[in-house]
């Protein structure tokens, strides 16, 4: 019988499957640098580079302080004036939502901004404020990496939370049980592990927890229901403090964190059950210290099992900065960035629902699979790509960041071809071409592999932009669709050719 | 059984010896399995028309002669001699004289006081509600268009046997094994699919794979090539001479009642209509939406019966919400809940009202309360039209209407 041999992935598949799942990838260079370094010393550098971060923020114009109007003053403005607002807003959103990609693809913390995306995943909500959108998004990146306490309770007090899930609404007389609900189910214990009657108590103990006009957390005493409640088998005139301390105080909250993490950083499809028990028990004992927990994860040998590399499939967040931070590609305009994501199904800042995006296999279809392969020979040639997008509907007065057609004008969009803007609906079902301006910069690329030749390249390039192996077959088809008239053309249209395959959506 | 002519047996059968290379001395055989085939079930086409935004049912059915009407829609209410009455009572929105002809012609059927228990205003929970079929309180990643491919039904494992004719594909058409496709037009469709080096990998690669997604990558490839063959080529056979109304929106109708009287296997068509998020200056806006949707779909049965073809397809309109009854400060109308739907086909069990109109006088925080359940819509469209199990794609029992 022939003895098969384990095979073992190379020190440089762990250091790439590190940072795709700490971070959004790693550059040719970086990888130069660091590969002779231990994992071990390796996991450490990437936690103290993100022990320093910076805040996101946009410049605001003139509109900057129009979400603390009084409310007598908001509703004496014009019709004009309430949709030039609202026009600015949904364009300081975009703004906001752009700045964070670009964080994202070049922030030195990487595994903090990392963190960031997986909690705004998580604590999904969107708010028609920008500045609630950017107080939140550093919120979160403030207590990334901190204990899930101290994030859950400032989410949770964070006003666009609290008006996405209508608290504003939560009154001892009529108590709204939208935010209790959501906590329980999908921010800490988990479907099952709470009774209708644990709702119903919860809301009523957070029943005052709002927001003032300044975008403030407010505890309006007159609203709050202090008498007796019963929340998981416990009795007491309970405040939403309270409440939150009871719902950290059950295992099955470090379980259900402890299970979601393990989905979105170590494998979607193949849960090891024995691993997160063990993870979830020792970040409840740490008192949910999420950075040890992600240490405890990324220094862990199963981690770097061949089962658990280029297991995931890419979000198409984690797939444009990949793309970006990896490659060097900076784009001369921001709307393209935008229409990635809406084509590939992740608007940053605008969740599908409270519950998130379900990731995983749900971000490939069709339609967004072609469009994530021949996406690379957009950027990689500048060429011409076709946007569309549905017209979707105003969520309470929010226009959704969909791209009217004066906001393309001021923006300096060219939309050339556009079909048959004459009538009502091409104008709200927009189709239109784009070339998409970027820069990419592979001159390291150049350096590091222009001394192979072509059948070792495909194998290094393979092993480099790849986190699952191709076939010969594969391989051989990349080389031939190569451009061949210059040692860089070769390289970067071969760079381009396994990035529009398949594997490239894994990592 | 639905009737085939001549015509209809001559192109399926061109089609079918076409796209699958029948040698020709098997022809008339393998012809004939397939012509059985297409009579017993590929005949029955589904085609859902969503309406993005909201619809508000109460001026597009309207009470003329409800007092609480007039009172609550002080300048949106529409009045009783612009209204297109259809019965002493009830009457559509001047925008739409086709749906009163269809209705006239006995091919429409107005379902009123549709909706859920617990109904959730927001836009996107809501769409999510109709499109996944799920209660009010549940998140379920998959839709009821996509479960009915994921079912055991013998046609359903080719991905387009679900088209949204659209360039992205809805929750509703996600099941959790297969997904349809979206489809804008077949030939760019085709085009996106058909580069070479795509092609190729996908051929390089169509051994089993041991890993799972990417297994379910390459299938995607393949999926998406071959339907793309499948559906440009199909959409080639019958181009409509008939003229539709100017719009996207008719022009997806139009695209699928070619792809239709082409003889695609195709069961289940999606299509959508956007704008009816009308909290300002409701009238104008909503009336061109209204003449958008009601001509077009005039159009797309005129096209389905000149083929003979009306009685084997179910159109069915929905909305994620109709709207509040009080029309609010700007001319326009709040979130709400309740709200009719329309079916059409040319063989209906109960054209006309299914149902009587709602009772303003009995609501629910100003909103209509709903009297029937989406889902029992459904359950009759899966089980009766498509022939499934529609217990077990939607999770339930839900009563059916003897609207088939």
């Amino acid at each position: 019988m022939i003895k098969l041999v384990k095979m073992t992935p190379t020190q440089q598949r762990k250091i790439q499957h590190l940072y795709h799942r700490a971070g959004f990838g790693i550059s040719i260079s970086e990888l130069n640098k660091i590969q002779n370094n231990s994992i071990k010393v390796i996991v450490n550098n990437i936690f103290s580079s993100s022990k320093n971060y910076t805040d996101l923020s946009i410049d605001y114009g003139e509109y900057a302080g129009s979400y603390k109007m009084k409310k007598e003053a908001r509703e004496n403005l014009t019709q004009e004036e309430k949709k030039k607002i609202q026009k600015a807003f949904r364009e300081d959103i975009v703004k906001i939502n752009v700045k964070w990609i670009n964080k994202l693809a070049t922030d030195n913390a990487q595994l903090r901004e990392k963190m960031t995306l997986f909690w705004h995943g998580h604590f999904a909500c969107k708010s028609p404020v920008p500045m609630f959108n950017q107080n939140q998004n550093n919120t979160l990146r403030k207590f990334a990496l901190g204990k899930f306490g101290d994030l859950l309770m400032a989410v949770s007090k964070d006003p666009a939370m609290l008006q996405f899930l209508n608290n504003q609404q939560n009154r001892k007389k009529s108590p709204n049980e939208n935010f209790a609900r959501e906590v329980m189910e999908l921010f800490t214990l988990g479907r099952g592990n709470y009774t209708e009657e644990d709702i119903k108590n919860s809301a009523r103990a957070f029943t005052g927890w709002g927001f003032n006009e300044e975008g403030e957390f407010v505890f309006r005493d007159k609203q709050h229901d202090d008498g007796e409640k019963n929340f998981m088998g416990k009795t007491g005139n309970f405040s939403g403090e309270d409440v939150i301390k009871i719902i950290l105080e059950n295992k099955k909250t470090a379980e259900f964190i402890t299970n979601k993490i393990y989905r979105f950083f170590v494998n979607e499809n193949d849960t090891d059950k024995e691993v997160v028990k063990k993870l979830a028990g020792e970040f409840y004992d740490s008192g949910y210290d999420i950075e040890k927990l992600m240490k405890n994860i990324f220094t862990s040998d199963w981690f770097y099992d061949e089962r658990n590399i280029g297991a995931k499939i890419k979000s198409p967040t984690e797939l444009i900065s990949g793309m970006m931070r990896v490659f060097n590609v900076k784009f001369e305009n921001d709307l393209p960035i935008v229409f990635m994501e809406k084509s590939m199904g992740q608007m940053l800042l605008n969740p599908p629902n409270v519950a998130g995006w379900p990731g995983g296999k749900n971000w490939i279809d069709t339609s967004s699979l072609m469009f994530r392969m021949k996406l690379p020979e957009v950027l990689f040639k500048s060429s011409e790509l076709e946007f569309s997008y549905k017209d979707t509907p105003d969520e309470d007065n929010m226009k959704e960041v969909n791209m009217k057609e004066d906001n393309m004008k001021d923006d300096e969009m060219n939309m050339q071809k556009q079909k048959k803007n004459k009538n009502d609906s091409a104008n709200r079902e927009k189709k239109f071409f784009k070339k998409v301006k970027t820069n990419i910069n592979l001159n390291d690329y150049f350096t590091t592999f222009g001394k192979y030749d072509k059948e070792e390249l495909v194998g290094y390039l393979s092993e480099f932009v790849l986190q699952k192996d191709i076939n010969t077959n594969t391989k051989k088809l990349a080389l031939t669709y190569s451009d061949i008239s210059s040692k860089e053309n070769f390289i970067e249209s071969l760079i381009m050719r396994l990035m529009s395959l398949p594997e490239y959506q894994l990592c | 059984m639905a009737k085939v002519t001549r015509r209809d047996f001559f192109k399926f059968s061109a089609l079918a010896s076409a796209s699958m290379m029948i040698p020709s001395f098997i022809k008339p055989l393998q012809a004939k399995e397939i012509t059985e085939k297409f009579l017993a079930s590929g005949a029955k086409k589904l085609v859902i028309v969503q309406l993005s935004g909201g619809n508000d049912g109460l001026n597009t059915v309207i009470p003329f002669k409800n007092d609480i009407y007039y009172s609550s829609r002080n300048s949106i209410a529409i009045q009783e001699k612009d209204v297109l009455k259809i019965t002493d009572e009830l009457g559509f929105n001047p925008a739409m004289p086709k749906f009163k002809s269809l209705y006239e012609s006995g091919y429409l059927s107005i379902i009123n006081n549709v909706g859920y228990p617990n109904p959730d205003r927001s836009h996107f929970r809501s769409m999510d509600i109709w499109q996944s079929a799920s209660d009010s309180d549940k998140y379920t990643t998959s839709g009821w268009i996509g479960r009915y491919l994921d079912s055991e039904c013998p046609d359903c494992k080719n991905p387009y046997n679900a088209i949204e004719v659209n360039d992205t594909l809805s929750l509703a058409l996600k099941g959790e094994k297969y997904n349809g496709i979206a489809v804008e037009n077949p030939e760019r469709f085709f085009m996106s699919t058909s580069e070479k080096y795509f092609g190729d990998i996908a051929n390089a690669n169509k051994n089993k794979h041991d890993d799972e997604n990417v297994a379910y990558l390459y299938k995607t490839i393949v999926e998406a090539t071959s339907s793309a063959e499948y559906v440009y080529k199909t959409s080639k056979i019958y181009k409509s001479k008939l003229e539709y109304p100017k719009g996207q929106f008719s022009s997806n109708l139009k695209t699928i009642a070619e792809l239709i009287v082409s003889g695609i296997d195709t069961q289940v068509f999606y299509v959508s209509l956007g704008g009816f998020d009308t909290h300002v200056g409701q009238n104008g806006k909503q009336e061109n939406l209204l003449k958008e949707l009601s001509e077009g779909i005039y159009s797309f049965t005129e096209d389905l019966k000149g083929n003979d073809k009306l009685n084997d397809v179910f159109i069915m309109t929905f909305s994620e919400f109709g709207r509040r009854v009080k029309q609010n400060a700007s001319g326009g109308t709040d979130h709400g809940t309740a709200n009719n739907i329309f079916v059409i086909n040319g063989n209906l069990k109960k054209p006309g009202f299914y149902n009587t109109a709602p009772d303003l006088t009995n609501l629910d925080n100003g909103d209509l309360k709903y009297e029937i359940d989406f889902r029992n819509i459904y359950a009759e469209v899966l089980n009766k039209w498509l022939n499934v199990n529609d217990k077990k794609i939607l999770g339930g029992n839900f009563k059916q209407l003897n609207l088939i």
